[in-house]
């Protein structure tokens, strides 16, 4: 696991993958709208495949958590001095991470908000 | 050019002499509109959106004058229904969005160190665009033509002709021209922020204006397409009898809210976000200290920007649709209020932890604060469904709405014009009129919206043009009018500042001691944007790096000479701005206020139904455009160039590295965007009708699957010319250009084939096909024309092997064709007959 962790410093870091967590949310958010829509509008009754809902949140917040915990490592990648906000390659790396990370904990909480009614709600009405 | 040659006055006043030169506006009654540097079009933008905006608030005088008591008579019902429709448009596409691009390309180009951006002829497009579609959707009200159905233009009462006139065509066409400007700006502010940056200045170091502008321009290439889809729909509907939102027909009203919302929520975002970006330069200045948080910002920037593509059906929550749909929607709007609480208390910790210095457009941004925190609380209120059925299309959600976007919009941009005005003209504002301005706006902005909540709750519908004295909220709506008229005069007193600025005298270089690039400016300012393009090595390097200034006004940094007599500025890369080329600028030309003129016949002509002359108008336009393109992309007259400091750099870039490709790239994502909205409603029919096809045949398979092949036999070839082309094979390239073109007119002719019988007019699933083979066909038109054209550049002697930016960027264009063929040709072609 340690060493998994470690080996998290040397991927490459963008402005992509920075938006990895919430388009993670994004899918999900769109899939979990279409699966309603077919269910209650074209098929007429509640819930196809309620297991595969189930299983798509929580593959959803293994990437977040995932991409989070890479993040998290990489945000500590050590060099420059504190407060990393320099103008070097590690410093850099710091911030898009941190921000990275923020974003998977922000995108973490949505994916939870979107999967409640599912669990609150049993019906098309 | 040492560090050393730059101690040389002599060599300098050279410099300074070659650069005004080369950046010297085009002088003389008619040519000086044909300018293109960023601050002069930036300031007619402005100055622009400031007078539509003035112009839709005394359109909201009038309607406050006529509520102001029981069973008014002042103006009828149909000239209320035009006032307030052309009031919210008008607010929201003539001014919010247009004032945050006018904003952006004055003060992007300052805030990165360039000279300009690198599309300054886009954006003197983008500006004459904006000026003929707004003059034409605002000037409609004076022939009493203007739009009636509300700001959102709800079908069926706009797409059928007998309930709403010549006004639901104006809305659609007049505004879909301006979403055209929207989307060049956006891809003018995109590359911008990604590709123009000065040296140095990486992600982690780039203003968090910059940030927040490049989420606010993606966020328009995804929300404002699938607008442009749903016009084209509702055009259909309304020029042609093509029955999408026809329910008699199979159509449904409700696909025209999907995509009108799809926009609109995010619109609200795109509008608040480049407002609370001027808070983030603001309160640092003010703090005098760097703001804390810089990576919370960027997570409630992205954040908001993400949420914000989730929220729409929270404008639908009246509509019937189930209530698990309604709650995941309910659920995104409540996690929206997370980034942007965090970027609140982002602001207020800097100031918390700062020395303030209090100032007006502190003053603004405070009040703004907390105008807007009470329009989020009510949004947290609506955003539960429940209470939103209680509420909905009552005076609760007037002033909900109103008081988030003034507190969220408009306030702020207040503050911002009393913070950067020294930055435009060299003057600083009336401290004192700006604080009388403000008292008198809060008080009236509060006066006129608060009591609209009682109103709504006591049940006071929106839009009606009266209301009975029993309902006794004859006090309530005396008062918002009462508020109106002082929110008015605290804006007359700001018009009277302005008008004052000319009498008075030059402020200090910057005066509010801000630490941020813009503040270079001199107040007796050259056009030339920036002296020298420095290295950048901290967020806030005026006061971080030593001798800042000077370096800059000596020329001691990047790029301090115009040698070759040309408009130039650095390309750096995304991540880390390393220094990738030196671009040269568009100069002051007549060709884009041309395009857009004879764009905006098109769309004008298409509204009275001269269809011919409109057809005529649209040749003309592609004719402008090729004119405009044919001088791009040249072949300098040597590879590299200094740019001081030892340093070398290419004068002609190709492929991702380049700004044109990026251009091309951009404005394909909003393009396939808005196919995806057409897409959308394909799906969307099928998924509400269990007999999707109606018993009306489809167009087969054969068709379709031959069109595509055609398609993609055309992508091939340029993908494949690409190539050669690049390994010196000249010849080659242009045959399989030529055969590209050959089979995407061969593929034009099989997908129009698969619309043989095929009555739009008859039902939805006809229409709904014809629409997605049109879009198709008219995409592999303009391949054709991409392709003679880079045949012509290539024949021209305009592209070679070395020089093949053409070519590169129309095979961007060649993907997503390919792509929108593979989509259209496999949905008509294999679904729904196939299908489930």
């Amino acid at each position: 696991m340690k060493r998994w962790l470690k080996g998290a410093h040397r991927l490459r870091v963008t402005l992509w993958t920075l938006i990895v967590p919430p388009t993670t949310w994004a899918v999900h958010f769109l899939f979990s709208y279409l699966w309603v829509a077919i269910s209650c509008e074209r098929i007429g009754r509640w819930a196809l495949f309620p297991t595969a809902f189930a299983i798509g949140t929580v593959v959803a917040l293994i990437v977040i958590l995932a991409s989070g915990v890479i993040a998290w490592q990489q945000s500590r990648t050590p060099g420059d001095p504190p407060p990393h906000n320099e103008g070097t390659d590690i410093d850099r790396l710091r911030f898009l991470a941190y921000s990275t990370m923020l974003l998977a904990g922000l995108s973490f909480v949505a994916v939870i908000f979107t999967a409640m009614p599912v669990l609150m709600l049993g019906d098309c009405r | 050019m040492s560090l050393h040659a730059q101690d040389d006055p002599q060599l300098r006043a050279e410099q300074e002499e070659r650069l005004r030169a080369v950046w010297k506006p085009p002088s003389g009654l008619f040519l000086r509109w044909t300018d293109t540097n960023n601050n002069r079009v930036g300031v007619w933008y402005t100055l622009t959106a400031f007078g539509f905006m003035l112009f839709a608030g005394v359109l909201a005088l009038i309607m406050r004058t006529q509520l102001a008591v029981p069973d008014n008579d002042l103006v009828s019902a149909n000239t209320f229904n035009q006032l307030f429709t052309l009031h919210g448009s008008m607010m929201m596409f003539l001014f919010a969005v247009p004032m945050f691009e006018a904003v952006s390309i004055i003060l992007l180009p300052q805030l990165l160190g360039a000279r300009d951006l690198p599309f300054p002829r886009l954006s003197a497009f983008g500006y004459w665009s904006f000026l003929i579609g707004g003059v034409f959707v605002g000037g409609s009200i004076f022939f009493n033509a203007a739009p009636d159905g509300g700001w959102f233009m709800y079908p069926p009462l706009t797409t059928r002709t007998d309930l709403s006139g010549l006004g639901a065509d104006i809305w659609m066409l007049g505004l879909s021209f301006i979403e055209v400007s929207s989307v060049a700006a956006a891809v003018e502010l995109i590359v911008g922020v990604l590709k123009c940056r000065p040296p140095g200045m990486r992600l982690n170091l780039m203003p968090l204006y910059a940030w927040y502008i490049l989420v606010v321009a993606v966020m328009i290439l995804f929300a404002f397409p699938p607008l442009i889809a749903g016009d084209l729909l509702f055009e259909m509907e309304r020029l042609l009898n093509w029955p999408f939102f026809d329910a008699a027909r199979g159509g449904d009203p409700l696909l025209w809210q999907h995509l009108f919302w799809i926009f609109g929520h995010p619109e609200v975002y795109i509008v608040f976000l480049p407002s609370i970006a001027l808070f983030a330069m603001m309160i640092p200045t003010f703090a005098q200290r760097h703001l804390l948080g810089y990576p919370w910002i960027v997570l409630a920037a992205v954040g908001t920007a993400f949420l914000s593509f989730g929220l729409w059906v929270h404008h639908m929550f009246a509509t019937g649709l189930p209530k698990i749909s309604l709650a995941f929607f309910s659920a995104a709007s409540e996690a929206v209020a997370i980034p942007t609480g965090v970027q609140i208390f982002a602001f207020i910790a800097t100031l918390w932890a700062g020395k303030v210095k209090w100032s007006t457009p502190l003053l603004y941004a405070s009040g703004s604060l907390a105008v807007f925190v009470i329009g989020g609380l009510t949004g947290v209120m609506v955003a539960v469904a429940p209470f939103d059925w209680q509420a909905h299309d009552t005076y609760f959600v007037v002033a909900h709405l109103h008081y988030v976007l003034i507190g969220g919009t408009l306030l702020p941009l207040f503050g911002g014009l009393y913070y950067y005005w020294p930055l435009i003209t060299g003057k600083k504002l009336s401290d004192r009129l700006g604080r009388i301005a403000f008292w008198i706006m809060f008080v009236g902005i509060n006066l006129t919206f608060f009591p609209m909540h009682l109103s709504g709750l006591e049940g006071m519908p929106r839009r009606v043009f009266t209301y009975p004295e029993e309902l006794g909220i004859g006090w309530l709506n005396l008062a918002s009018t009462a508020g109106s008229y002082m929110f008015a005069a605290g804006v007359a007193v700001l018009v009277v500042d302005l008008m004052l600025s000319p009498t008075r005298a030059k402020s200090s270089r910057n005066p509010w001691n801000a630490g941020t690039l813009e503040w270079l400016a001199h107040p007796d300012d050259e056009d030339w944007g920036i002296r020298s393009v420095p290295l950048v090595e901290s967020r806030y390097p005026i006061w971080d790096q030593k001798n800042f200034v000077a370096k800059v006004d000596e020329g001691r940094f990047f790029l301090p000479d115009a040698e070759e007599g040309r408009r130039e500025t650095i390309i750096t890369s995304v991540l880390d701005a390393k220094p990738v080329s030196v671009i040269r600028l568009g100069t002051p030309s007549v060709k884009p206020m041309m395009t857009a003129v004879a764009l905006g016949s098109v769309f004008i002509l298409t509204t009275y139904h001269l269809y011919l002359i409109a057809a005529l108008g649209g040749v003309v336009t592609l004719g402008c455009i090729l004119w405009w393109l044919w001088d791009t992309a040249e072949i300098p007259e040597k590879p590299e160039k200094p740019i001081g400091h030892g340093m070398r750099l290419p004068l002609y870039i190709s492929g991702p590295a380049a700004p044109g490709w990026w251009a091309m790239f951009i404005t394909m994502m909003a393009d396939a965007t808005a196919f995806s909205g057409l897409v959308f409603g394909y799906y969307f029919y099928w998924t509400i009708h269990p007999d999707f096809g109606a018993g009306f045949d489809g167009p087969g398979s054969g068709g379709p699957l031959t069109a595509l092949a055609l398609s993609l036999a055309s992508w091939a070839a340029t993908l494949i010319a690409r190539e050669v082309h690049h390994r010196g094979s000249v010849n080659a390239a242009r045959g399989l250009l030529v055969a590209g073109a050959v089979t995407a007119i061969a593929s034009l002719f099989a997908g129009i084939g698969c619309l043989d019988g095929l009555d739009p007019e008859a039902n939805v699933y006809p229409a709904i096909v014809w629409v997605l083979v049109v879009w198709t066909v008219v995409h592999a038109a303009v391949a054709v024309i991409m392709q003679l054209y880079t045949l012509a550049r290539s024949i021209a002697g305009r592209m070679t092997p070395t020089h093949d930016a053409d070519i590169r960027n129309i095979t961007v264009y060649m993907h997503f064709f390919a792509l929108t063929a593979i989509v259209t040709y496999l949905t008509i072609g294999l679904f729904p007959e196939t299908g489930l």
